[in-house]
């Protein structure tokens, strides 16, 4: 690499001073190792995000994959310990899941289970006897779970037996996995994602595209100095202290305001995922309007229109495209937003139109259930195959935002 | 007259509507700090932040979560910081601007950028833990579960690849601030490319660097979809090693609220984690965008 360009200099060089002769080439450079492995080095690296893609759709896909292929792709011997597990850890929750405390302002199931398998595979590093005191109830089921010659009954594990059953209630609207006969139905999962995506849009898309509007055609450089920094820092706070704003404080908040049945439901979850979105759809319309010539504002200005018309007819027409970007980047975010989701939405798979009830989401599912599902189970392919859909999905919505839109913007701002 | 009058009164309340989505925007942000402040300024004490969690974790402090989420971040920029920078040199140094492999690369770091943080969850289960760990267990261990189960390591890299994007775009941003004068003067003294690189342009960029790990770190303090299920651990009564599961700060506030049977009890330390999750990202992110404002800054003059 590093004699190529040398080359052409020297090549270049010798044409343009061919009557003279040429006695030392000062032009040639000595072959450094150093700098061609460093070089090589780079290249190599550069290539990591692309590796990375690549490597997240075979893995991502290859744990979805045994859904469609026979059941006898599982392995036996495995499945049949872990599915004692399993029933186990299921177990706990139908048993004694802390119905009167959490069950109705959670929604949760995944509550004990997490707290069980820690415990169990990680026994040496816990102070067992910390969580015993506090858990005693789940610790007790533990050392049963640790015993894996329990006799302990395998029912309900019939239900992994048969992919193919499995995989036909995965378009039906029953989202029970763990049971005698655990139903997979998507529908009701992905309903709830589009309603909480569609609710915080309508409320962050136009107060993020007018706020950019207002920092871009209309605040002096003072107000941009508060405004931009603002909106980074918000684009900064961990999804995880949102997510905890909007269930300790929001929701009641909206609750006393609206006067609804269920505390956290859609509507609060996607007002704290708008919360979550604003800066994206923020910078990228701001980004797209001040990508706006200033020869289309003064233009305007000169024919006569007033500053707002500017903003509202030249200025916003012209970067629609940036802001259709913005907002499916938007979409992208909300949708495989996970902690806000888990924490504020309720986690109830329900096919409901109602803003105010209980949704489940695609990505809280994932992170609900697979911290305690079965590896190689059916579940467990299940929540990977939901984790391809989401990878599918936020792809798909990046490359229309790339190439689609920012070709057109390119366009229409160079008046082509 | 009138005319032009209730046009301007037109113009006024639009131009109002708009500076009125703006402030929404900081009162929100003004609103949330000042609520999670308020509530866990109690609680906050050098005895919170230095000491264990008692009584299940309904009393006590929250060094481990603390010390997990410092050592996660540590890994994470030793394992992110290089690679975005390489990759940061050779998308503004070597690659032509627009060839298509330099356009891929852009791409693929744009994608990895949008990608949901729980699909990297996902990909780390899949492929640090199942496929990577597993086999290192294989070859090394025969067949003895160490590497192939959760742990901070898996976890660490997980988030680096989360946050890799954002090293990259920093440090390209900052890079592309050094004036084509200096690489051109160098090359003329006789320095090679790589040289140059090294003794003009990286020199002249650290403190884009910089930003970049802090807005990295920051990011990294905060996510938990990543680390769900590749490393975190409800209660630990030891810290953690390499190959041990860890607390940490984000998922720590996720179980208390969530997970936990007593949820009233447990409110105080909720926020005041909470708080302590915040500020340090909070002054993480401060200390990024100054920085950032500074390189901008340079680059305009």
């Amino acid at each position: 690499m590093t004699k190529e360009p040398s080359k052409n200099k020297t090549s270049g060089e010798s044409t343009a001073e061919s009557t003279e002769p040429v006695r030392i080439d000062i032009t040639r450079k000595k072959f450094r190792f150093g700098d061609y492995i460093a070089e090589k080095i780079i290249k190599g690296v550069a290539f990591l995000s692309i590796t990375i893609i690549v490597l997240i759709f075979f893995f991502v896909f290859r744990e979805a994959f045994p859904i469609f292929s026979d059941s006898k792709e599982v392995k036996p011997a495995a499945t049949e310990q872990t599915v004692q597990d399993a029933q186990e850890t299921y177990g706990v929750v139908t048993d004694h899941t802390t119905k009167a405390e959490t069950q109705e302002t959670y929604g949760d199931i995944t509550d004990t289970p997490v707290k069980v398998e820690t415990q169990e595979t990680y026994g040496a590093v816990t102070d067992s006897s910390q969580v015993q005191e506090q858990y005693g109830v789940q610790t007790n089921d533990t050392s049963i779970t640790t015993d894996p010659s329990d006799t302990y009954t395998v029912s309900a594990g019939s239900g992994f037996d048969d992919n193919q059953s499995a995989i036909k209630t995965l378009i039906t609207k029953d989202w029970i996995p763990v049971s005698e006969k655990p139903r997979y139905g998507l529908l009701a999962l992905i309903l709830g994602t589009f309603k909480i995506t569609l609710i915080s849009l309508l409320f962050a898309a136009p107060i993020a595209i007018l706020a950019a509007l207002y920092t871009a055609v209309f605040a002096n450089k003072r107000m941009k100095e508060i405004i931009k920094p603002t909106i980074e820092l918000l684009a900064g706070f961990p999804s995880v202290v949102i997510g905890f704003f909007a269930l300790m404080v929001l929701a009641t908040f909206l609750q006393e305001v609206f006067h609804y049945e269920t505390r956290l439901n859609s509507f609060v979850g996607g007002i704290a995922m708008g919360i979550a979105a604003i800066p994206i759809i923020f910078t990228i319309t701001e980004d797209a309007l001040t990508a706006v010539p200033k020869s289309f504002f003064e233009a305007s200005l000169a024919i006569g229109a007033s500053k707002w018309q500017t903003a509202f007819f030249v200025i916003l027409p012209a970067a629609t495209p940036g802001i259709f970007a913005a907002i499916l980047l938007g979409v992208g975010r909300v949708f495989g937003e996970t902690m806000i989701a888990l924490m504020a939405t309720g986690n109830a798979a329900q096919m409901d139109l109602n803003p105010f009830a209980s949704v489940r989401t695609l990505a809280a599912t994932i992170g609900a259930e697979m911290a305690e599902v079965v590896f190689g189970d059916t579940h467990y392919n299940v929540l990977f195959l939901i984790g391809s859909l989401l990878f599918i999905f936020t792809f798909i919505i990046n490359a229309i935002a790339e190439f689609y839109v920012k070709g057109k913007l390119m366009k229409r701002i160079q008046g082509k | 007259m009138i005319k032009s009058f209730k046009k301007n009164i037109k113009g006024i309340v639009i131009e109002g509507i708009t500076l009125a989505s703006a402030l929404l925007i900081i009162a929100i942000v003004i609103i949330m700090l000042t609520v999670i402040i308020i509530g866990g300024k109690d609680q906050l004490s050098w005895e919170f932040l230095t000491s264990f969690p008692t009584d299940g974790m309904t009393k006590g402090g929250i060094f481990p979560a603390i010390y997990g989420t410092a050592l996660l971040v540590i890994i994470m920029s030793i394992a992110a910081v290089p690679f975005g920078t390489v990759t940061a040199i050779y998308l503004t140094e070597y690659a032509k601007e627009n060839s298509i492999i330099a356009k891929t690369i852009r791409f693929a770091v744009r994608t990895l950028a949008v990608i949901p943080s729980i699909i990297y969850g996902l990909f780390g289960l899949g492929f640090f833990i199942k496929f990577v760990g597993a086999h290192i267990d294989g070859a090394f261990y025969g067949g003895e579960l160490r590497w192939g189960q959760p742990n901070l390591l898996w976890a660490s890299l997980t988030m680096a690849l989360l946050t890799l994007p954002v090293v990259i775009v920093s440090v390209e941003e900052a890079l592309k601030t050094v004036p084509q004068e200096l690489r051109a003067a160098s090359l003329a003294l006789g320095a090679t490319k790589w040289q140059t690189i090294q003794k003009v342009v990286i020199p002249g960029s650290l403190s884009g660097i910089m930003t970049g790990t802090i807005l990295a770190v920051s990011r990294g303090a905060g996510e938990v979809a990543p680390i769900l299920f590749t490393g975190a651990a409800y209660y630990l009564a030891t810290l953690p090693g390499l190959s041990d599961q860890f607390m940490v700060l984000g998922y720590h506030i996720y179980v208390l609220t969530t997970q936990s049977a007593n949820v009233d009890q447990t409110l105080p330390i909720q926020f005041g984690t909470t708080c302590v999750l915040l500020m340090l990202t909070f002054i993480l992110n401060m200390t990024a965008v100054i920085l950032r404002y500074r390189i901008r800054k340079k680059k305009t003059n």
